[in-house]
């Protein structure tokens, strides 16, 4: 950095003049742009709690554990709605983390050198499936086989748990979780992916050479090595799983209420603001679909921050996983 | 020790062993099948769209617009074009604004700045679509109505995250000592920068942008609310809201009878085509930029 100082001196007197100014113009648009970027983030905060607003002072926090959402008797809630995401995200990552650590193992240490690179990219590109497609094949394929095979079979076996009881129905949690899962898979195994690949070699040979099967030296060398950077991907994931709001719509019904049943229909946060925002009559129900949208957006925020937090210095790659 | 203990001892410990390559062979079972599942979905959705969209994917489908509600027949063109337009329209807005940020972060600020400018962009990458439409329909819509504008807007904030980031971690590879040779010469900064730096990182920028625009050509909620309501027939007017391929997919989708089922299938299998073809030339880019570049 040292030769930029001295770059000047160095420099035809009758140039400096011109690219001073050009060094200072590029800086300034430079900077300005950053300043953008800032002002964007608290200008999407501000403008959504400003719709929300007239929410916020009728119903306050209690909004956020009123059941009820009825436009007729202007009566808003958002529990149904908090439970309808929370179920679907958190089932989707009870899933998709020790899935995507599991793959993440696989293209690490296990396939062949020749097969790591393609089968990563084929799992990333699971990742550029547009939403809409999956919500749609999600509807027209995989619920039809969930409700006619797999939770009949499930009931079946696991039917005295609520969780698997009650009748099925092509839409419904499950379906939504099970979306959720195949998005947010990709995100998780990307990240892991790297963090397995920064575990130090000698570590890993010396567990090797000490006896340790390979699963052993996974169990004890690598897992606790970057135990922070998998928490740090599973709330990327979850903080993916959150936002989805088209294949969600798509998949979950469209009723509000809470069952202990996953094969039930249900409504998250996000798909209900999807499905009922621009048919909006009132202000007051304009503003409890903003309340909502405020709701998720902190959630959303509250997992990036910590995802970032805990991963500390991990490298998050941003650019390729969603 | 007698013979038959040392014999018991070793048994044992040949059960012990036994039991940890049975747990470890499980375990590499079990990763194997992980991928094996992911690589499996991935097959299965392809092959769906594949299968269920073909009977509808054809000239029809690109040559036509979308017919009134009950008449037959009718395609998709006006949604390309739509999709086409937003596409170009954020891409111009995004990709300037998200490079500039790049060079800002990368090139003129100090460690603390770059760092704390990566995490707001990390947070506005984090941010729910839906809600990036509910931000620009208070902004824009409210009042005036839907607008391509509107639309193309939420589309470009989703990829100004991606586009920035994308750029950092280009800027990144190219090495410190090509700057430092330019600077020697008497090149000024912004001569270094717009002479030697962008031009080797070029093939990486490109993939970013790509990856942005492969990822907002599907998106739908943003548009659900800026641009969702449109005339019928091809618009090229940013003052009107457009079709766009997405949420024709969702609106034909949610349609009750089998051949708006069979169109929103044909509909998502040209989707598809794109967005795989543009994360494939986006991969093939980037692995060029970085042999080329630096490593």
């Amino acid at each position: 950095m040292s030769v930029q100082q001295l770059s000047p001196v160095i420099r035809h007197p009758l140039a400096k003049g011109a690219s001073r100014a050009g060094d200072r113009v590029l800086r300034a648009l430079t900077a300005l742009a950053g300043l953008a970027a800032v002002a964007l983030l608290f200008g999407i905060l501000y403008q959504v709690f400003h719709q929300a607003s007239l929410a916020i002072s009728k119903f306050g926090l209690g909004f956020l554990g009123a059941g009820e959402w009825n436009p007729v008797t202007s009566h808003f809630g958002a529990a149904d709605f908090l439970f309808g995401t929370a179920v679907t995200s958190c089932f989707a990552l009870l899933i998709a983390g020790p899935l995507s650590l599991a793959i993440a193992l696989f293209l690490t240490e296990l396939a062949p050198r020749p097969l790591r690179a393609p089968v990563g990219a084929l799992v990333e590109l699971l990742a550029a499936i547009p939403s809409v497609i999956l919500g749609l094949w999600g509807i027209a394929v995989m619920g039809p086989a969930l409700a006619n095979t797999i939770e009949p079979a499930l009931r079946s076996v696991l039917g005295f748990i609520p969780l698997f009881s009650g009748p099925s129905s092509p839409a419904g949690l499950l379906p939504a979780a099970l979306v959720l899962t195949i998005m947010t898979v990709p995100i998780v195994s990307s990240v892991t992916k790297e963090l397995f690949g920064s575990v130090p070699r000698e570590l890993k040979e010396g567990a090797l050479a000490l006896g340790a099967t390979r699963w052993e030296m996974v169990r004890l060398v690598i897992l606790p090595h970057s135990r922070s950077g998998i928490i740090g991907a599973v709330l990327l994931g979850l903080g993916r799983a959150l936002g989805e709001a088209i294949a969600v719509t798509m998949v979950v019904g469209h009723t509000p209420g809470i069952h202990a049943s996953l094969f039930a229909t249900g409504d998250t946060l996000a798909s209900r603001i999807a499905s009922e925002y621009l048919g909006a009559t009132t202000t007051l129900q304009i503003s409890s679909l903003a309340y909502l949208a405020a709701v998720l957006l902190v959630l959303a925020v509250i997992a990036n921050l910590i995802a970032r937090a805990v991963a500390g210095a991990a490298s998050v790659p941003g650019a390729v996983a969603r | 020790m007698t013979r038959e203990e040392l014999q018991i001892r070793l048994e044992g410990r040949e059960g012990h062993l036994r039991r940890r390559r049975a747990v470890n062979l499980a375990m590499e079972g079990l990763s194997t099948a992980a991928a094996v599942v992911a690589v499996g979905v991935l097959a299965i959705v392809i092959g769906s769209v594949i299968v269920k969209g073909a009977g509808a994917f054809g000239p029809d489908l690109f040559l036509h617009s979308e017919v009134p509600f009950g008449e037959k027949g009718g395609g998709v063109a006006n949604a390309i074009v739509g999709t086409a337009l937003l596409i170009a329209m954020a891409s111009v807005c995004a990709v300037p604004i998200g490079l500039l940020v790049a060079i800002y972060a990368h090139e003129f600020s100090g460690g603390r700045v770059a760092f704390a400018l990566r995490f707001v962009l990390d947070v506005l990458n984090g941010v729910p679509t839906i809600v990036t439409g509910i931000f620009v329909f208070s902004l824009l819509v409210v009042g005036s109505g839907q607008t391509a504008f509107a639309g193309a807007l939420a589309l470009a904030i989703i990829m100004l995250p991606i586009v920035a980031r994308a750029a950092q971690e280009v800027l990144a590879l190219v090495p410190q000592a090509i700057r430092e040779g330019g600077l020697a010469l008497g090149l000024s900064r912004w001569k270094v920068l717009l002479r030697i730096v962008l031009p080797s990182a070029a093939g990486g920028l490109l993939t970013g942008a790509l990856l942005a625009v492969a990822r907002v050509a599907g998106e739908t909620a943003p548009l659900l609310f800026t641009c969702s309501v449109f005339a019928q027939g091809i618009s090229l007017n940013p003052a009107h809201a457009v079709a766009s391929l997405p949420l024709r997919i969702f609106q034909l989708a949610e349609g009750n009878s089998p051949e708006e089922h069979d169109e929103a299938w044909a509909a998502a299998l040209l989707l598809i085509l794109f967005v795989l073809a543009l994360n494939l030339l986006a991969r093939y880019l980037y692995a060029r930029t970085r042999s080329r570049v630096g490593q």
